[in-house]
């Protein structure tokens, strides 16, 4: 089953957790199962119109989903799915 | 990306005691004497003499880079100390360059140290970075990070990049010439209200140490060609359950900064980014009504029933609070609202005006009308009306 990771930053929408197994053959698919556990998640992950945020990238395992077919990217039992949000403090 | 990329200046010999000085380095085959002269020949831009500029300064400066350049406005303050090592108790008042200037020649007197008391902008980043090497990018809000990245694209110098928020990190470098710059990888700036600054959000103050160091580390292999940086790859710190792993970042060839090359000057750079975010945050701000701390204090004072709420986090309320205030965070107040009533006049608060403005303007769209942004948050509240409250 592949688990998406999360940063500490989306882990209090979670509950603490930062790693959640997802279900779904899709990266889209997979989203979808967690945000179904952790509704608060949603607007993080992508926007109201289900759309990838130009601020927040998406890895399946160690490539950005962007270049390997987005939200409809293949994903294995094996892989991982991180949510890599910017963030600017200095 | 290796030495050769970097410009080449004379580079005469080391003094007898830059051997001693540089021993360990110098009997690193990977850096050397050739290594070594090379630090000394390098002019490193920092941006931000903070919590990341502290440590890569710090350690460039006891390296033997020759030139270290600061550009940081501000002074130090009591909160910076927990994570902002240039900068000592003693020091709390003074501006971060004087205080960084005397710590960085006590490491090394060797360094000379050019400081620039502004603030980055469109206008200025250009002739700041005039002549530097590599810069490296310590700043702390979006604006300037974009300005950094488009600034090292288009001047073709590379930017060692680095980023902390509560607990993770973030560290690559970007505008090399085959490699993705910071656009490559987040096109544009999260809204304005959206991704919290470590003011409000908070950081765990050893973080900046451990990012700022791996800058230092790019920083250092760029200038001497040792071993492999971190072009193409983001290297993920996540401090709170030790995991450190690095992922691929490829050049996107529509990104309008090193791709299409769309932003050909600063001030395009500024308004495809900074400003819909300033403007949003000033849009925010402009549609909220809002109340002075010492009218609130007149008003309380003179009897009215004033309903004051606390949209902070809980831990936040344990550290400081408003005398009469309770405590609703701006996640629940959506469904939190059958506890506030219509009759009331509220007023609104959080640490410094940005969480309380968005929670006024949600609970007008719900209806409520009488309901004010307590201007400054309890910063302000501390410092104009009861200096008892702890600021933080």
């Amino acid at each position: 089953m592949p688990v998406l990771s999360l940063p500490s930053v989306l882990t209090s929408l979670t509950g603490g957790v930062h790693t959640i197994p997802a279900t779904g053959t899709t990266v889209a698919e997979a989203l979808d199962d967690v945000v179904r556990r952790f509704p608060g998640l949603s607007p993080r992950l992508r926007d109201e119109h289900g759309e990838p945020y130009p601020f927040v990238t998406i890895y399946l395992n160690d490539e950005d989903i962007r270049f390997i077919g987005g939200f409809g990217a293949a994903v294995q039992a094996t892989d991982e799915l991180s949510v890599v949000p910017a963030v600017a403090g200095g | 990306m290796t030495a050769a990329t970097l410009p080449e200046r004379a580079t005469g010999d080391l003094a007898p005691d830059e051997y001693l000085r540089y021993s360990r380095h110098l009997i690193l085959s990977e850096i050397g004497i050739e290594g070594q002269r090379r630090l000394r020949q390098a002019r490193v831009l920092l941006v931000g003499a903070g919590g990341l500029g502290s440590p890569a300064a710090l350690y460039l400066a006891a390296a033997g880079v020759g030139t270290l350049g600061l550009v940081d406005f501000d002074a130090v303050d009591a909160s910076n100390l927990q994570r902002q090592i240039l900068h000592g108790t003693a020091d709390i008042g003074r501006s971060k360059l004087d205080s960084a200037r005397d710590r960085l020649h006590d490491i090394n007197p060797h360094v000379h140290v050019e400081g620039f008391p502004v603030r980055l902008s469109a206008d200025n980043a250009r002739e700041i970075a005039e002549g530097f090497d590599v810069i490296v990018d310590g700043t702390d809000n979006f604006a300037t990070r974009y300005l950094v990245n488009d600034l090292c694209v288009l001047r073709n110098v590379p930017n060692v990049y680095g980023s902390i928020f509560r607990f993770d990190g973030q560290a690559s470098v970007f505008a090399t010439a085959d490699g993705p710059c910071y656009r490559c990888l987040y096109r544009e700036p999260p809204p304005a209200g959206l991704v919290p600054a470590c003011a409000e959000g908070g950081v765990l103050g050893v973080l900046p140490g451990l990012v700022g160091t791996i800058q230092a580390t790019e920083a250092i292999k760029l200038i001497t060609g040792a071993g492999t940086t971190l072009i193409g790859r983001l290297l993920l710190v996540d401090a709170l359950h030790w995991r450190l792993r690095t992922v691929r970042v490829q050049r996107d060839p529509s990104c309008p900064a090193c791709g299409t090359r769309t932003i050909t000057d600063l001030t395009d750079a500024v308004q495809l980014c900074a400003a819909p975010a300033e403007v949003e945050l000033d849009a925010i701000f402009a549609a909220v009504p809002e109340i002075e701390p010492a009218a609130l204090s007149a008003r309380l004072a003179s009897g009215e029933s004033l309903d004051i709420v606390d949209v902070r986090e809980p831990y936040e309320f344990a550290i400081a609070r408003i005398e009469g205030a309770r405590l609703i965070p701006l996640a629940a107040l959506e469904h939190r609202l059958d506890e506030l009533s219509r009759d009331r006049e509220i007023i609104v608060h959080c640490k410094a005006g940005g969480r309380s403005a968005q929670a006024v303007k949600r609970l007008r769209a719900a209806g409520f009308t009488r309901v004010l942004n307590l201007a400054g948050g309890i910063e302000r509240w501390s410092h104009d009306v009861d200096p008892k409250v702890p600021r933080y």
